[in-house]
């Protein structure tokens, strides 16, 4: 008796879930016809992809496809992990990285305090104008005029150093000096951009904190280090926290725009790697097995990136 | 009243001078700094319309010498260029027109609160930002799916993007009110009406913003293409015509239709007016969308 009481409670209660499902079908199927194709666009290029990062413990055949080919286990990252490229592979992607945030972080900010102090709005809005253009390049032409530039022979910079009388400089040609170009050329593109974000917090900064600095006799400088500063410092810890959890990152574009055949050190990191083994000579599943190193090291760094932000006490990312 | 006028000029004139002397500096600073930015055009743009034999000998700095423009003649005669100037507009056009179509009817979708399973939809979404199967995996689909060396391929696969998506979405929430909707839906119109004749129009700025992302994204791309356009080179868009062109100057301009436009050999100023043309299309619109820009950025900052 009280058994089937319960069957009929469950019954009746799955029915009813049934019935709420296609009450909520019925009002909302406009909704659900318009999430339709954006899913599709998600399952079928975002989705179906993941069933290819398989191939990184399986000996991937293209001919056999996903299916057939025999699972290898580790084999495939041990193999990965034991080859000389990837060791060089690893810490160029780590050093350009590191780089790239000691010298590309605080340029913003920097541009950005000393935009703020320039009270002409038309001057300011030209130059501001002048700063983002790089940001609207491709890193091909940004690579174009790098070895317009800077090429031995008949680079603009160059000249003006032979005709002041010194030797030229092999800006992209020498490894060392290849790797400064490269760190420069990524701070002249982003460091216009990244004004941006600085400047809508600083134009939320209280205008009554300078006004007691001033007061209280606080010259430019000072209102600089003592208001302007702490007032956007989540801003610049939320950042520098969301540039840290980019550290195993690094734009594929950027570093094929500027590699060249004279100045390799450097040149090889994972997404490079990635592409030459992978698609150049078609070791597919070593190539993926690096893809997902990288990706799998890179969300760890995001999601610690995330938490730390958030143990801050400032927003997450996430 | 006699202190201050005694103390007032003294300490005004000092504070003055010295806030003048920093003023100065700083506007110098931030002219040498945007100056960078604009010198290498000047510098690229005169090279190309000068006479060849003054770039051979280093005397092109900032003004061109004896104008001419040969070497755009000779750009515009290789049908490679001009072809892949074709390419690069119809992919652009209609990626962005599927992108910013794709990114609409999410957004409208997921913004609305009643919406069952809107949680997991968006959570699908959003992951899709933080872990991508990667470079490799996707190649393979491409290959599967017979993509390989098609217009599809450029086309297709990264029109959705989840972070236009979070914008858009944030934007609707924000800007449009639920109880329009609602009254809307109370008098009988169906949600494609209400997003074509209410939200669409009130969402003018934001669509713009989205669609230049997503243009200025695909215009400038060219690593999917390096990938994925192998024997097919008419499908090649304008950046990597320039790549193979330019950087790694594995290629050379093929003259066509004759050598009439002057004998231009020099590598220096084929590859100068060759980036120009590149370039030029950016150039133009970019004092028109960079407004948009800025203000997509402040919401992407803000974040949901």
């Amino acid at each position: 008796m009280v058994k089937s009481d319960i069957r009929t409670d469950c019954c009746q209660r799955k029915q009813k879930n049934r019935n709420q499902f296609l009450r909520y079908l019925q009002r909302d199927w406009q909704l659900y016809v318009l999430m339709v194709l954006p899913m599709l666009f998600i399952l079928v290029f975002k989705f179906l992809p993941y069933q290819g990062l398989t191939i990184a413990f399986k000996d991937y055949k293209v001919a056999k496809g996903y299916a057939g080919s025999s699972w290898a286990g580790l084999s495939i990252f041990r193999k990965v992990f034991g080859k000389r490229d990837f060791g060089q592979a690893f810490s160029n992607t780590l050093l350009l990285n590191i780089l790239d945030l000691v010298f590309g972080f605080p340029m913003p900010v920097i541009l950005a305090l000393i935009l703020n102090e320039i009270k002409n709005r038309y001057f300011k809005s030209i130059m501001q104008t002048l700063l983002y253009l790089p940001h609207f390049l491709s890193w091909v032409i940004v690579g174009g005029i790098g070895y317009s530039l800077f090429s031995v022979s008949s680079g603009v910079v160059n000249v003006l150093i032979r005709n002041a009388g010194h030797s030229p400089v092999p800006f992209l040609q020498e490894n060392t000096w290849w790797l400064i170009s490269y760190v420069l050329i990524g701070v002249w593109q982003s460091m216009g951009w990244g004004t941006i974000i600085y400047l809508a917090a600083i134009t939320g900064v209280n205008s009554e904190l300078y006004e007691a600095a001033r007061v209280d006799g606080a010259g430019r400088l000072k209102q600089c280090i003592h208001v302007t500063l702490p007032c956007i410092r989540s801003t610049i810890v939320t950042l520098l926290i969301m540039n840290l959890g980019k550290l195993m990152g690094g734009s594929f574009e950027r570093i094929y725009a500027l590699a060249n055949a004279k100045a390799t050190e450097y040149t090889t990191t994972i997404p490079v790697l990635v592409y030459r083994w992978g698609i150049e000579s078609g070791k597919f599943s070593e190539a993926t097995a690096l893809g997902l190193f990288q990706s799998v090291i890179g969300l760890a760094l995001v999601v610690a990136a995330d938490l730390i932000a958030k143990r801050l006490g400032e927003d997450g990312l996430i | 009243m006699s202190r201050n006028q005694y103390k007032k000029p003294w300490s005004w004139s000092r504070t003055r001078k010295k806030d003048f002397v920093v003023d100065v500096f700083f506007h110098i600073l931030i002219f040498v700094i945007s100056m960078t930015c604009l010198l290498p055009f000047i510098h690229i743009f005169a090279k190309s319309i000068s006479r060849e034999a003054y770039v051979i000998a280093n005397k092109v700095f900032l003004v061109p010498i004896d104008i001419n423009f040969n070497a755009y003649r000779k750009v515009l005669q290789d049908s490679s260029i001009v072809r892949s100037l074709y390419v690069s507009i119809i992919v652009t056009v209609s990626f962005t027109a599927i992108g910013t179509f794709l990114t609409i009817s999410a957004a409208y979708a997921l913004s609305r609160v009643q919406l069952r399973g809107r949680k997991i939809m968006t959570f699908l979404i959003m992951f899709t930002m933080y872990f991508t199967a990667g470079t490799i995996p996707d190649y393979l689909l491409m290959n599967n799916l017979h993509m390989l060396d098609t217009w599809w391929c450029m086309i297709l696969p990264l029109s959705f993007a989840a972070y236009n998506f979070l914008i858009m979405k944030n934007n609707f929430k924000a800007s449009i009110p639920d109880s329009l909707i609602e009254s809307a839906l109370i008098d009988g119109a169906s949600h494609f009406k209400i997003l074509s004749y209410i939200v669409v129009p009130l969402s003018k700025p934001i669509i713009a913003t989205i669609s230049l992302f997503y243009a200025v994204g695909r215009w400038n791309a060219y690593s999917d293409a390096l990938f994925y356009i192998k024997q097919r080179a008419d499908l090649r868009p304008l950046q990597l015509k320039l790549y193979y062109l330019v950087v790694a100057a594995s290629e050379s301009f093929k003259a066509e239709g004759g050598i009439a436009a002057g004998q231009i050999t020099n590598p220096e100023v084929l590859k100068a007016s060759c980036i120009i043309f590149a370039t030029l299309p950016i150039i133009c619109v970019y004092p028109f969308i960079q407004r948009y820009f800025v203000q997509g950025t402040m919401i992407g900052a803000v974040k949901g």
